[in-house]
């Protein structure tokens, strides 16, 4: 995650706090944070539409014939059928059906919570997804939090240090912010668990196997949320009402801690929410680098045994998460700031 | 730029030594990453200049040998030096990050400037779509891809541009705003010069001034994300020895042989960061950032 792009997070969404108007009275002010929040509700709710869209139409690009790829898969053969052969399948699968209909029986489905079958499994792709699913959670999660401790950490205690520290953080979190999962991975696993034995090579679902998996996800994240948190401290640290409170006689660190610190998270707090995305492309990677079951083994081989329905369920329901949680960072920051709720 | 608009005081720097401002503004990191981006890119042109051995040259008496000065990345299970096949596998891995960056930079000019020129509804109706685009994770939607269209370099390539292409597009639009509302542009509509003489003369050369950052960070991500493909065994076929072809070859001797995960990782890490580097000091000479 490069600098450019953290600026393009950090732009606002939409209209989501483009409308700062001056203050009202307070009953059209309640009124008007509330109808905003009804925007924001329905723009995700169009959001996830569009992304059921687009991968509904992606899906229909598949080169061949469907029910000829979804044959050969389930048979292990290369080879063409007969008409009499596929239709069946064809009229399983509704692939006989025009395909503005299968277009609307794929978004009736997805609103009643059916997101097909499974190619492969021949189970409901949701019933898969959620067996896998507690893993994934409980990786990203853990992961989210060492991320948070260590780019906290480092901002605390080496910006606007003496120039050797500050160098030294900066450098760190440029290098880790850029680090590939899949190598940092391998890397944590030869160190720790092969050569020194602290923490198992396969991991299971123990604490102990969550450790190593939760580091390779949340250090490169770590070093991207350290980097414009840094940012941010670097400026609140000129501001009048530090340079008020350290005139009140408080010390250094308490400083940071009481009055810069609360200011500086807010960008990366914004930017958690966006972040869950990298989070959730990472796992798949982490999930497979240490063996672990979750949401992103079972993508990576639907995507080998292309299949497809299995694939496009993860990629919508994490688009949802994607989306539910970026309304919810934006619900909190508006709850943070007063100055946004007026708007 | 000129030296003298960095210095508000209008006085022009004392020179104690007669070396050109530019040379000492170099740092040292961005020396060494510039020589870093010269060697790969001469793997990519001569890779027989730099490689020790034949990248495909079986030798099954020296198979998974560790590091050592004769292989100094060690060899891999068919006893093939991997330092060579590193220095071969840069080309095919710089042409798949060179195209996904292509494909990211060629749509978000598009939306990019449609947005930022246009406003109203065609800047909504693109907003929203860029906001869609950004649910999608980049290695998800390259999955998809290849769940829909199978395995490939084109996939690839593909899937990596669509998924780095919303963040290129914000950028692009939020630089065709700020140059929009500059000075110039006031000036010359003031002058009476025509809508299209405007963008043509003034808005499109001014907001593309950041390409050459967006594309130089962009191809050091689009490898990393291409590798991280193919590390899940979703890249290119194998034969080829291209860095994520030869992270998933080295999957499965992770815990006898881990230099065939960690010396490719490393060649991408710092040939990724060398482009960082660059990239980044670039931006901010561009910005003006630079003083000293």
């Amino acid at each position: 995650m490069s600098a450019p792009l953290v600026e393009a997070a950090l732009a606002p969404h939409g209209e989501g706090r483009a409308g700062e108007e001056p203050a009202t009275p307070p009953p059209g002010r309640r009124w008007r944070f509330w109808r905003r929040i009804l925007f924001r509700l329905v723009g995700a709710v169009i959001v996830l539409w569009a992304a059921a869209t687009f991968t509904f139409f992606v899906q229909t690009l598949l080169p061949g014939s469907r029910a000829t790829l979804l044959l050969n898969e389930q048979t292990g053969q290369q080879k063409q059928y007969t008409a009499a052969q596929l239709a069946p399948i064809n009229h399983e699968y509704g692939f006989d059906k025009a395909v503005i209909v299968q277009y609307f029986d794929y978004i009736g489905g997805l609103a009643h919570g059916n997101f097909g079958t499974s190619y492969e499994q021949h189970q409901p792709v949701l019933t898969i997804i959620a067996r896998q699913v507690g893993p994934t959670f409980a990786l990203t999660l853990t992961a989210l939090v060492f991320a948070w401790v260590i780019a906290l950490a480092l901002t605390l205690f080496t910006t606007r240090r003496n120039r050797l520290l500050s160098g030294l953080g900066s450098g760190l979190e440029i290098v880790t912010a850029g680090l590939p999962y899949y190598w940092l991975g391998v890397l944590l696993l030869v160190v720790f668990a092969i050569d020194l034995q602290i923490f198992p090579v396969v991991g299971g679902t123990g604490v102990t196997g969550l450790i190593l998996p939760a580091l390779t996800l949340g250090i490169p994240l770590a070093g991207f949320l350290g980097q414009v948190t840094r940012d941010e401290f670097e400026k609140v640290l000129e501001q009048p009402f530090v340079t008020s409170a350290r005139a009140r006689g408080m010390g250094d660190l308490q400083v940071r801690l009481r009055h810069v610190l609360r200011h500086a998270v807010l960008p990366a707090i914004t930017l958690s929410g966006w972040a869950l995305g990298a989070l959730i492309s990472g796992a798949v990677i982490v999930e497979t680098v240490f063996a672990r079951p979750g949401i992103g083994n079972v993508i990576v081989t639907a995507a080998q045994s292309r299949d497809v329905p299995l694939v496009s369920g993860v990629v919508i329901l994490v688009a949802a998460v994607y989306v539910v949680a970026n309304v919810l960072v934006d619900l909190a920051y508006a709850l943070i700031d007063p100055r946004l709720r007026a708007g | 730029m000129s030296a003298i608009s960095q210095h508000p005081s209008g006085l022009a720097p004392v020179s104690t030594l007669a070396v050109p401002t530019w040379v000492r503004r170099l740092r040292p990191g961005v020396i060494l990453a510039t020589l870093v981006i010269a060697f790969f890119v001469l793997a990519v042109i001569v890779p027989s200049l730099l490689a020790t051995n034949n990248p495909l040259s079986i030798n099954l008496s020296a198979t998974l040998q560790a590091p050592s000065w004769s292989h100094i990345f060690g060899t891999d299970a068919s006893g093939r030096d991997l330092y060579s096949r590193v220095i071969y596998g840069a080309r095919q891995s710089l042409l798949i990050g060179l195209g996904a960056t292509g494909i990211a930079v060629g749509i978000a000019i598009v939306l990019g400037f449609a947005s930022g020129l246009a406003g109203g509804i065609v800047d909504g109706v693109i907003n929203r779509f860029v906001e869609v685009l950004f649910a999608f994770p980049v290695l998800l939607l390259a999955l998809l891809f290849v769940a829909v269209f199978g395995p490939s370099a084109k996939t690839e390539i593909i899937a990596v541009g669509l998924g780095t292409a919303p963040g290129y597009t914000r950028m692009i639009r939020g630089q065709v705003l700020a140059v929009k509302d500059s000075g110039y542009v006031e000036s010359a509509r003031a002058l009476g010069h025509s809508y299209r003489r405007i963008v043509r003369r003034h808005i499109f050369p001014n907001a593309m001034r950041p390409l050459v950052v967006i594309v130089t960070l962009g191809v050091g991500q689009s490898i990393v994300w291409a590798s991280g493909l193919a590390f899940l065994g979703l890249g290119v076929p194998p034969p080829a020895p291209e860095w994520g072809a030869l992270l998933d070859a080295g999957r499965d001797f992770v815990t006898q042989a881990s230099w065939l995960e960690i010396m490719p990782g490393v060649a991408i890490v710092v040939f990724a960061l060398s482009l960082t580097t660059v990239g980044r000091y670039i931006q901010q000479r561009l910005e003006g950032g630079i003083t000293r």
